[in-house]
């Protein structure tokens, strides 16, 4: 199997480059993935970055990228194959009576498959990163669908056998915990939980992304940011928030937040009413604090 | 997959791997034989010496969930710790060697003028000096040089000794109560108010006073860690990692858990609820039990030529019950009746309808401080604060309790309802009017009773939970989430 990676601190600086901010841990669990060909279930907060993580890498080893969204009622139809039944039907038509055997065999060859994404990862000839995004969305019986592809990187289809990968793809599923996933799928992957950044990942992740801030501003919103995770929410603002809280500062022509400009622009980084209302509390930290945002 | 066993086979490694394990496992994590085998491959890729990759290399393989990440930590920390002479707790070799290492530290970090003292170590630091120092690196921000003087604290204040049969939690309480970290940090808020011109809103005062605390924390964890491997190179690996086993969050004794243990379940009650509330509604859209609908069936026949070959079914449409919860909230009971409130309201859409009814000997209705509100904890936390629960002493009283009841609210219960009754009935020898709960039973739909109670304890000293619970419908066992967890569902 060919590797795509030297070493860890190689992972990390290509991840860089392609301006994704690994820590250790992300670093290493995608050098571990693909030194040991297993698939990495990303699991954590919403908006920390794990679809992010898939793209990157995928940009990063200049491969295709691949999705598959789950959903609720997803199935083999959608995420593995078909076959044309419309064409298979025209190809009977056309022939008239001919010999059975024959029209079997050749309707159900590869020319009358439809590949869905799974499949087609796996046929690639090309290299590609398979993602495969919010898991738990799908039914657990639905689970079930992905177990031979992540262990064995092959496709059973009945009527063709075994399609067998042309080379290892790098493969992601993302889930955001919503059920626990079950024990076969979670066996066979690499378990990655990206939770919130460090302030100094964070600080560095708004300097990379919002080329025009300037260091003490961002380091003014990762302060902030930290300060109210540190709050019992309900959600708490995640990386795209502080991204988006950032941009609208610089928007606003804010060099430095205060108090006062924090209450006007929480309602980005916050979406719950009582949330806002408990950050505002904290910020101006007196009771007559609230009037503004009430209804 | 194979594993390139003659690499390591007999190594030392593969044998602390396996001890550490066999440890995880002890300490309740579902390690599998694919995974075991999965993190003896993983580490012949990984460097051991890369201390940070090398356990998240193991985390990756060994721990699929994130609520046993902490778990994992300790037994890591405790299995591949550094470890070596330096440590060894004795005061004749201690100062020159830790001295050494002190040393060794120095040159690994440069850019790291401050001033050391004489010769090098730290030993020769008055204690005066040492907090200056201490207070510096914080004001800083200098990792490196808080976690050497995380060192030497340990060294000078736990007043550690080979062999002594005591906690680790105590070293560390010795340790920081030397350190006067509260005062520190005063300290730090006003050198930083000093060294700024204008003077600091309340809003910037509050944003550094977060950022110390954060440096105080990590300083915390540097003294603990410190601590943890003294006490390993003292005790041995095994003795240890069994010392510093604790439950996993959804095993903890809702009535035993510490301060910290609490703040951790209240933290993990969000995302079980949620988790809850969206495999219930699931199950409920989903459920294909419905009867069949002939009519249907019979209309779609139609376009088979009459042929019925499309069975159709009617949508299940489960009766969605009414509860009652009833809850004992007096002293040690109390968190559990908070958890237990929590996540009946949290899916109170699965119930047509929740009241919620708190006692200690008086009883009070609370369902008013759930209705119309968003926050649930905000809600239970005033139920605790403001009902009025006492009657004569405010110790539990659970007959006089449901003679209240009874009399208020008795006429309210229906075939419809459900009741659950949350109670150690630890009944302090008063009458235990074990009638009533008879006749709700003839007017409920179901009876229950949770017991935060190990079984074991149950109808011991003053316990009567089973006069109450031989006319109920059944009595459960609910000491930690795992279990309240699998009966709420069974409930629903």
């Amino acid at each position: 199997m060919e590797n795509h990676f030297e070493d860890v601190i190689g992972v990390r600086a290509s991840l860089s480059n392609v301006n994704y901010l690994a820590d250790d841990g992300i670093a290493g669990i995608v050098y571990l993935a693909d030194r040991l060909g297993k698939p990495i279930l990303v699991e954590g907060p919403a908006g920390t970055g794990k679809t992010q993580l898939a793209k990157s890498v995928a940009e990063m080893i200049n491969a295709r990228l691949i999705r598959l969204q789950c959903y609720e009622g997803l199935d083999e139809s959608k995420a593995l194959y078909e076959w044309n039944y419309k064409k298979q039907l025209l190809r009977i038509q056309t022939e008239g009576a001919g010999d059975w055997n024959e029209i079997e065999d050749d309707i159900f060859s590869e020319e009358f498959l439809l590949t869905r994404p799974l499949l087609e990862a796996i046929r690639a000839e090309d290299r590609v990163v398979l993602l495969i995004d919010e898991v738990d969305r799908v039914e657990v019986e639905t689970e079930a669908l992905l177990l031979e592809i992540l262990s064995d990187y092959q496709v059973s289809i009945p009527e063709l056998g075994t399609v067998e990968a042309n080379q290892v793809p790098l493969v992601f599923l993302t889930s955001n915990a919503t059920r626990e996933l079950s024990e076969a799928l979670k066996r066979r992957c690499l378990y990655l939980y990206i939770d919130y950044p460090d302030l100094e990942r964070e600080r560095e992740i708004v300097l990379a992304k919002v080329p025009e801030i300037d260091e003490n501003l961002a380091d003014q919103v990762a302060r902030i940011v930290r300060s109210i995770r540190q709050l019992d929410l309900k959600k708490s603002p995640s990386v795209s928030e502080t991204l988006d809280w950032a941009r609208t500062l610089i928007l606003l022509g804010i060099s430095k937040v205060d108090a006062q400009t924090a209450t006007e622009t929480v309602n980005i980084l916050l979406k719950y009413r009582t949330d806002i209302e408990k950050a505002i509390k904290e910020f101006t930290d007196s009771p007559d604090g609230l009037s503004e945002e009430e209804e | 997959m194979t594993i390139t066993e003659p690499e390591l086979e007999n190594s030392p490694l593969l044998e602390l791997l396996g001890g550490f394990i066999v440890e995880l496992r002890e300490a309740g994590l579902p390690v599998s034989l694919t995974e075991n085998l999965d993190a003896m491959e993983a580490v012949t890729h990984i460097p051991l010496e890369d201390r940070e990759s090398f356990k998240y290399a193991l985390g990756a393989t060994l721990v699929k969930n994130h609520t046993h990440w902490k778990a994992f930590e300790v037994v890591f920390e405790v299995y591949f710790s550094m470890r070596g002479e330096e440590y060894v707790i004795g005061s004749e070799t201690e100062g020159e060697l830790s001295g050494d290492e002190q040393e060794g530290d120095e040159n690994a970090l440069p850019g790291q003028g401050q001033p050391q003292g004489g010769g090098g170590g730290m030993q020769s630091l008055t204690p005066e000096q040492l907090a200056e120092m201490l207070f510096k690196a914080l004001l800083n921000g200098d990792m490196a040089m808080l976690s050497a003087l995380a060192r030497q604290a340990v060294m000078r204040f736990a007043g550690m000794e080979p062999g002594r049969p005591v906690g680790g939690t105590y070293y560390l309480y010795r340790t920081l109560r030397n350190l006067d970290l509260d005062g520190v940090l005063e300290k730090l808020m006003e050198e930083t108010k000093n060294q700024t011109s204008q003077p600091l809103s309340q809003f910037e005062e509050r944003l550094e006073r977060d950022e110390f605390l954060d440096r105080i924390e990590k300083l915390k964890a540097e003294v603990e860690a410190e601590i943890r491997r003294r006490l390993v190179a003292d005790r041995g690996v095994e003795a240890m990692a069994r010392t510093l086993r604790k439950p996993l969050p959804e095993d903890v004794d809702f009535m035993h858990a510490s301060r910290e243990e609490m703040s951790e379940l209240r933290k993990a009650i969000y995302p079980l609820t949620r988790k809850l509330a969206v495999r219930l509604a699931r199950k409920r859209r989903h459920g294909r039990k419905g009867p069949l609908d002939f009519r249907n069936t019979i209309r779609h026949s139609l376009s088979y030529g009459g042929v019925p070959a499309e069975p159709k079914f009617r949508f299940p449409r489960p009766a969605k019950p009414e509860i009652m919860v009833v809850a004992d909230i007096s002293g040690s009971v109390a968190s559990f009746a908070r958890f237990t409130l929590h996540l009946v309201y949290a899916i109170s859409n699965q119930f047509s309808k929740v009241r919620s009814f708190v006692f200690i000997d008086g009883l009070d209705e609370v369902t008013r401080f759930f209705e119309g509100v968003e926050d649930i904890g905000e809600a239970v936390h005033r139920v605790n604060t403001e009902a009025d629960v006492v009657w004569v002493d405010g110790h539990s009283d659970y007959g006089h309790a449901f003679d209240v009841f009874w009399e208020k609210f008795g006429r309210d219960l229906s075939p419809k309802t459900t009741v659950l009754i949350l109670g150690d009935a630890r009944n302090n020898y008063h009458a235990s009017q074990a009638w009533i709960i008879q006749e709700m039973k003839k007017k409920a739909r179901k009876v229950y009773w949770l017991n935060p109670e190990p079984r074991a304890y149950w109808d011991t000293g003053d316990s009567i939970v089973g006069e109450y619970t031989t006319h109920t419908d059944g009595c459960y066992e609910v000491r930690n989430l795992r279990q309240l967890e699998s009966f709420v569902e069974k409930l629903v």
